[in-house]
């Protein structure tokens, strides 16, 4: 046992757990920690590298020319770093849209009075229908459907406009589903409150309940946008060269698979740190609502 | 001619589904009175002053505060809860919100008072209830005590005519009780028209002027709390007293 006070005085011994993470383990803890990963580790590394094929996988995935090359781009390919770029700024665009959209229908479903009954209707609608349809298809059929219409504005748009909207429909019916379980999730007390100090139904919400609904489910919605930046790579069904669909493109003229490990590894790259972030918020809230629960 | 009542009910009846809650109220609340209301739970206090707020629609009779009736039809609900004050059992602070922010988000989004008006206001009600340096914390960092006096600020920061406090005192501990009550008579020196439902027999006894005592929805016996806390004529009454003395409470 370090001497660092993790536990009461009378801490019975370093077999009780008392917390989590390494700073709560002692030094045997470490030393048990550390074995079990380089054993874990190793065990699948001697599977891998025994493999009957294991010398062309390494060839055709890893090879580092292959890797760099994917990477940068050559003549006959397009870079991978560069159509991830795409990826980027489909999720940055989507993602804005989304958290209005959703916003809006979340809204729209929590009205009460029968007047709204058919507003009501149609967000419901809405999210049972595009949580229901894989997005691969709501593709098809934006991307080539809207196009078939002909019509002045909406049908001469770049393939990618159709990917991007593709995407807001989709994740907007999941994102208000999110935004819906804050809005239920704040004690219709405070909206009590807001409506007898005079203020409407409106102000209520734009002061009382959504300021706290937005702040309890920043956490999943983070987890859905982690889903979104992945989905970002279905696009490349309409066309658009983003960086899965570069990655084929290369594969396709080279015969090797490094563009794929360099495409996945871009994505891990970007979605580390909002997975991190997310963690963070999720554990700041925890310690919250238990100071809060003391106070 | 004198002022008309503050608040006048008049067969106020309320149901929740088969549940008769209240069972035809009758009751008049003169300006600058305070009436409590006393009685078990489950009575139909807490409903009662609910239905005056406007939060439950009542089934029939009328409510009419300052002369107008508010129950009826086309009323504005918003234009009526703006004078008619309300503090909760459970404060119902906004978390999310400083204290000061707290007060004067109404003043400011209702009566569109200009911010520096409201925070103005709102610092000198927080000053007299000796809230001050409270002012820009947030709930959670407070006392119960202190929040639900930080409630009753909010809720006075609207100007209200008349205040409905709805067992403000029930969720705090023993110790924090007193510092309430203290600005609840503070009030009531002043002259503010109240209608309290509490369970604190020795403070309805002391700041009432006029106690009702509610029992299964009907007011059973109303009256000068000198004559209801000594002389009660309604066998329940007796009944109610007599237990609350038992407990220790009286």
């Amino acid at each position: 046992m370090t001497t660092r006070g993790i536990g009461p005085a009378n801490d019975p011994g370093p077999s009780v757990p008392s917390g989590r993470g390494s700073r709560a383990l002692g030094g045997r803890g470490v030393l048990v920690s550390s074995a079990s990963t380089v054993l874990f580790f190793a065990i699948i590394a001697i599977v891998v590298v025994l493999a009957p094929g294991s010398g062309v996988v390494a060839e055709r995935f890893f090879s580092p020319p292959h890797l760099w090359q994917s990477l940068v781009g050559s003549e006959g390919s397009p870079s991978v770093l560069r159509a991830f770029l795409l990826n980027v700024e489909i999720f940055a665009v989507a993602e804005v849209f989304i958290l209005i959209l959703a916003l809006v229908i979340a809204v729209v479903r929590g009205i009460p009075g029968p007047v709204f009954f058919p507003f009501r209707l149609v967000a419901v609608a809405y999210t049972d229908l595009f949580r229901g349809v894989p997005l691969i298809l709501v593709l098809y059929m934006i991307g080539f459907g809207v196009p078939g219409l002909g019509l002045r504005f909406i049908s001469y748009l770049p393939d990618v406009t159709y990917g991007v909207i593709s995407l807001i429909l989709v994740y907007s019916a999941y994102v208000a589903e999110v935004y819906r379980a804050g809005i239920e999730s704040v004690h219709e007390s405070q909206n009590a409150a807001a409506r007898s100090l005079g203020l409407t139904r409106w102000q209520s919400l734009r002061f009382v309940v959504l300021p706290q609904a937005i702040r309890r489910v920043i956490p999943p919605l983070l987890n859905d946008f982690i889903g979104l930046q992945k989905d970002t790579a279905l696009v490349s069904v309409l066309g658009s060269i983003e960086a899965a669909r570069a990655a084929q493109i290369y594969s396709a003229s080279e015969f090797n698979y490094a563009s794929y490990v360099v495409a996945a590894f871009l994505f891990v790259l970007i979605t580390i740190p909002l997975a991190r972030f997310t963690d963070r918020l999720i554990a700041r809230d925890k310690r919250r609502r238990e100071a809060g629960a003391l106070a | 001619m004198s002022e008309p009542p503050a608040l006048i009910l008049e067969g106020v009846h309320k149901s929740f589904r088969e549940n008769e809650v209240l069972k035809g109220i009758d009751l008049k609340v003169a300006p600058h009175e305070v009436v409590c209301l006393i009685g078990a739970s489950g009575s139909g206090k807490s409903t009662l002053l609910r239905c005056i707020n406007l939060v439950e629609p009542i089934d029939s009779g009328r409510i009419v505060v300052e002369g107008e009736d508010i129950t009826a039809e086309g009323v504005d609900a918003n234009r009526i809860r703006r004078r008619i004050g309300i503090v909760y059992q459970s404060f119902n602070l906004f978390p999310h919100m400083t204290v000061l922010r707290n007060i004067t988000l109404a003043p400011r989004e209702v009566l569109k008072m200009d911010r520096a008006e409201a925070e103005g206001a709102a610092a000198a009600l927080l000053g007299r209830f000796g809230l001050i340096d409270k002012q820009d914390e947030y709930p959670d960092r407070l006392s119960g005590g202190q929040q639900q006096r930080v409630a009753i600020v909010r809720a006075l920061a609207m100007r209200p005519h008349l205040m409905l406090l709805d067992e403000v005192t029930s969720a705090l501990d023993p110790e924090l009780v007193a510092e309430v009550l203290a600005v609840i008579r503070e009030l009531a020196l002043e002259g503010m028209t109240m209608l309290i439902a509490t369970h604190e027999m020795g403070f309805a006894r002391d700041i009432a002027d006029k106690v009702c005592f509610l029992d299964s929805g009907s007011i059973l016996e109303a009256g000068p709390p000198e004559r209801i806390f000594t002389a009660p004529e309604h066998p329940r009454t007796r009944q109610f007293l007599g237990r609350i003395i038992e407990a220790g409470r009286l």
